[in-house]
């Protein structure tokens, strides 16, 4: 069975014709090569498909394309302004090394920019019980922390 | 790094590589879609050890999308995966090593071993027509602990290897052991288990083989850590292919912590399909898969006794150790619990004497080969243990029985076949000291005791091998490789700088910290400097990234490149200012005539070499591009002391990570803040080992019950609190780097601080002994157990 979706993704409309069982982010990844929306997990403990939905941080292996039509969606790609200027939130996670691999980082971006328009002056408590849903291998996390600290300061500005 | 030093080095350079990460424009296996693509799917068993009767595949052949289907028997001419490393054992023989099919062959020896492989138009054929092949299996009596399958009757699961036996293997003096430990006041003993992990690299394994008819070659781009090395067993090994005809190339890989080093069985077979099929097969595992399918960590169960005199001063060390290699060889695990286990038993101390004897044994599991640390958290946490329980039994404080025992005299040679070239562990214990406030524990344990909660606090001083390793010594222990690294400096005729290298960057920053090292070796802009990795079509050669070993010998590789390139430079300078070429010095980007200022600037040496209109045709060649191998003459030594404080709730049994520091010497530095996030990352997962990962099998039946994110418990952000991390150096003595190694730092020492805090704070209840993980579970029952 096939639906029809129409969506703003990254700002941009888009209609298409899918699979009904196709999923968000294999929708992002392989219709619209939207490839910086990762899969970590099958079970939606990862976090690394994190995109924002209507303003709001999903997990797109969790949700059916179908799901998303009519709404807008930001992937990773979408975050940085037209001239290349990095949005706050990524320039953090680079100044604080908040990222080593990198398959975790756009989710974990995408969730940081949520959790700061929830917790406009996150404590470091509140970052890493808000990250909860991501994982990182390779970090720590500390520096993922101090990045959603220092990005939600810029994002303030 | 001496006089072309441009303040580059030691500099918190931000990364470049960070732009495309953080912008979605990095390029993962997954991520690469060749036109005419197809995909793959695996059928794994669903048994632990069964025999297969009958594989029909006719309805999956049949099914909509699906390209071909091919089990073992369709292998033909397909050899066995191999194992990397030779152990001869204490009888003299060398191990037993079982064949290690691509696709089962008749059998089935773990949950998760791949039977059939399809290919399909799309993923969702490929899995659905999986469903419909039709095995028939005879499932046989399984076991999982690797100590039971060393048991008379256990069951058999490979036929050349009776008992399930690979090897018992030995190292050390046994008769000074023992005659130390006849004449010692007072000895030591733990039992321990060093649990299970599974690595959990957050890109799940995944490859895209690709076959040419013009040429007859192959392609194929894979989540490895070390894409030659992958070449060369997959080539020469299994599938008899030249390795002119295959071009591996591991683009941006999302971690790996040693699981993506090993030859898989997934990618093997899907080269071999690809020019069956004649189209690009694409693989992504999925995480359930990975869980049962990416070799997995540890798994050793040991006893260990330290002999001690009346003043803690340590006499000898024996230590008997059975580990898990799972159901096949993976292709470094012979030697983890051997060569990079035994060999680190001295610690950091003067005892005189060590022997250590190791039983591997086969079992109905996922085959366990190097995961971060690879043998050396094992031998540090018996090391630590022992010595924490010897502080214990003796009286005697944590940091003093240490302070006892320390090596201060360099070169040391252990009793355990190594040779420490440097070091200061007075002064990483010192720093740890005083960076944990150790001054102000007393206070802070009274202040938990008045809550109701139990404090303690726990020392690890670790010491690691890495830089891994004089390929000769390695060859006369057993490598079947040679372990050296190669770089290429390729001067462009601009003056711009590409750098190949046979380290492969998966998290680590090479692309920045590389470029630090040529552009102050060079005295040009960093900008100027590219590196290019994980690519054997372009790459001269590489032993890949795996011990610590990328900075302390890829890295000198590169630099043993560039005073080939400077030497080569002096030579045209020499020429282009008509002095003596012994006169040339080099130096901030240029060559200068010694004590005048005539000089040429490196940009205009490099193009008079793709230029040579003014040049020493008759004695020099043109061009600026050489490459080095370098194979160090001795393992690097990093080494530091950790100190953990936890705070446990005795109710609850829960363990909370109150403080964590970590003072490491890892030799010279070039950008801090890479090496303190690896340090971080390292220190997660030794306390991901301690107090979350556990990798539980089911007994009976040889299921992995831990095979999700739901029931293995990885470490989160809240898991985890800010680590206190410093460095002290001692410049490593033999590579021009000084450098040492920080990647598996933290795995390794974490586990035994933490442990050993546990088992201080419950040291008052009664608790005598704990074993990995300090889960609520856990502490809460050992704590009801000691209260009666
Ligand atoms: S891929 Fe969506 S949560 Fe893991
Ligand atoms: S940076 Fe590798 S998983 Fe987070």
């Amino acid at each position: 069975m096939s639906v029809q979706l129409s969506l703003t993704v990254n700002g941009k409309p888009v209609s298409a014709t899918v699979d009904a069982r196709t999923l968000l982010v294999d929708f992002l990844r392989n219709e619209l090569a939207l490839t910086g929306t990762h899969v970590g997990c099958d079970t939606g403990q990862c976090g690394a498909c994190t995109v924002s939905l209507d303003g709001r941080a999903v997990k797109a292996c969790n949700l059916l394309a179908a799901q998303a039509n009519g709404a807008k969606v930001v992937t990773i790609e979408g975050l940085a302004a037209a001239d290349g200027t990095l949005h706050p939130m990524q320039a953090a996670f680079k100044e604080c090394h908040g990222l080593q691999c990198g398959f975790c980082t756009p989710g974990m971006v995408l969730s940081a920019i949520d959790l700061v328009a929830r917790h406009p002056q996150p404590d470091e408590k509140t970052i890493r019980a808000e990250l909860e849903g991501n994982l990182c291998r390779c970090t720590g996390y500390q520096n993922i922390v101090k990045a959603v600290a220092h990005g939600a300061a810029a994002m303030a500005k | 790094m001496g006089a072309n030093d441009t303040g580059l080095i030691g500099q918190a350079v931000r990364r470049r590589e960070d732009l495309r990460f953080l912008t979605g424009a990095g390029q993962y296996t997954d991520d690469v879609n060749p036109p005419h693509h197809t995909h793959a799917y695996f059928l794994r068993s669903p048994h632990a050890h069964a025999k297969i009767r009958k594989v029909d595949t006719a309805k999956a052949k049949a099914a909509p999308g699906v390209v071909a289907v091919f089990t073992g028997a369709d292998l033909e001419g397909v050899n066995g995966l191999p194992c990397g490393w030779l152990i001869t054992g204490t009888d003299g023989k060398p191990m037993n090593e079982p064949p290690h099919p691509v696709l089962a062959q008749g059998k089935v020896r773990h949950v998760g071993d791949p039977v059939a492989l399809v290919v399909a138009e799309s993923p969702h054929e490929a899995k659905d027509a999986a469903e419909l092949i039709d095995v028939d299996y005879e499932v046989l009596p399984a076991v999982v602990n690797c100590v039971a399958a060393l048991k008379p009757g256990a069951p058999q699961i490979h036929e050349q290897a009776p008992g399930n036996k690979c090897y018992t293997w030995a190292l050390g003096d046994k008769a000074a052991v023992d005659a130390a430990f006849a004449k010692a006041a007072h000895v030591a003993k733990v039992d321990i288990v060093n649990n299970r992990l599974i690595p959990n690299a957050i890109e799940p394994r995944a490859a895209v083989a690709s076959y040419s008819r013009a040429d007859d070659s192959y392609t194929l781009y894979v989540a490895s850590q070390n894409p030659h090395v992958e070449r060369l067993l997959m080539t020469a090994f299994v599938l008899g292919l030249p390795e002119t005809k295959v071009r591996v190339i591991a683009p941006d890989v999302g971690g790996g912590f040693g699981s993506k080093i090993y030859l898989y069985a997934e990618e093997t077979a899907m080269v071999w399909a690809s020019k069956r099929v004649n189209r690009p097969i694409k693989w992504a595992a999925e995480r359930g898969e990975a869980f049962v399918s990416d070799a997995h960590g540890r798994d050793h169960v040991t006893h260990a006794e330290l002999a001690c005199d009346g003043d803690g001063r340590f006499l000898a060390m024996r230590v008997v150790t059975t580990a898990n290699m799972g159901a096949y060889l993976s292709t470094f695990a012979s030697c983890i619990p051997t060569i990079l286990y035994a060999t680190l038993l001295a610690g950091q101390y003067t005892t005189p004497a060590i022997w250590c004897e190791v039983t591997a044994s086969f079992t109905n599991t996922v085959p366990v080969d190097a995961y971060r640390g690879a043998g050396r958290p094992e031998a540090t946490y018996v090391v630590e243990r022992l010595v924490h329980q010897a502080g214990v039994d003796l009286g005697i404080a944590q940091d003093e029985i240490r302070r006892r025992n320390f090596i201060r005299t360099f070169p040391y040679a252990t009793p355990v076949a190594l040779t420490y070239d440097t070091g200061n562990y007075d002064a990483t214990l010192d720093g740890a000291k005083a960076a944990a406030d150790v001054a102000g524990y007393a206070a802070r344990k009274a202040e938990s005791g008045k809550r109701g909660k139990l404090r303690g606090i726990g020392y690890s001083s670790y010491i690691e091998a890495c830089g891994l390793a004089p390929s000769n010594v390695a060859g006369a222990l057993g490598a079947r490789a040679g372990l050296f690294e190669a770089g290429e400096v390729r001067v462009n005729p601009t003056g711009g700088v590409t750098v190949f290298t046979g380290s492969h960057s998966h998290g680590q920053g090479h692309e920045t910290t590389f470029a630090q090292v040529v552009a102050a070796k060079l005295g040009i802009d960093i900008e100027t400097v590219e590196v290019v990795h994980g690519d054997t079509g372009r790459v001269p050669f590489g032993m890949g990234t795996y011990g610590s070993r990328s900075l302390a010998v890829g890295g000198t590789a590169i630099v043993k490149a560039l005073d080939k390139v400077i030497a080569k430079g002096k030579k045209i300078a020499a020429h282009l200012l008509e002095a003596a070429e012994a006169d040339i010095e080099f130096r901030d980007g240029k060559f200068t005539v010694a004590g005048t200022d005539r000089s040429k600037a490196f940009g205009e040496v490099a193009l008079a070499a793709y230029v040579p209109h003014n040049y020493p045709l008759d004695k020099l060649e043109p061009g600026l591009d050489e490459t080095a191998f370098y194979d160090p003459t001795n393992f690097t030594y990093p080494a530091g002391t950790h100190i953990c404080e936890v705070e446990i709730d005795p109710d609850t049994g829960v363990v909370e990570v109150a403080r964590f520091t970590a003072c490491d010497d890892f030799g010279n530095i070039i950008n801090p803040m890479i090496v303190e996030g690896q340090v971080h990352g390292g220190l997660a997962q030794g306390i991901g080992q301690a107090l979350l990962e556990n990798c539980v099998y089911d007994a009976e039946s040889g299921q992995l019950l831990s095979g999700s994110y739901m029931d293995y418990a990885m470490p989160r952000a809240d898991d985890l609190p800010s680590f206190q991390v410093e460095t002290r150096v001692t410049p490593c003595t033999h590579n021009p780097l000084g450098a040492k190694g920080c990647g598996e730092a933290g795995a390794i020492g974490a586990p035994a601080a933490l442990m050993n805090a546990v088992h201080d704070a419950l040291l008052g209840v009664g608790v005598k002994h704990l074993d990995m993980p300090a889960s609520p579970h856990r502490v809460w029952q050992a704590i009801r157990a000691a209260r009666g």
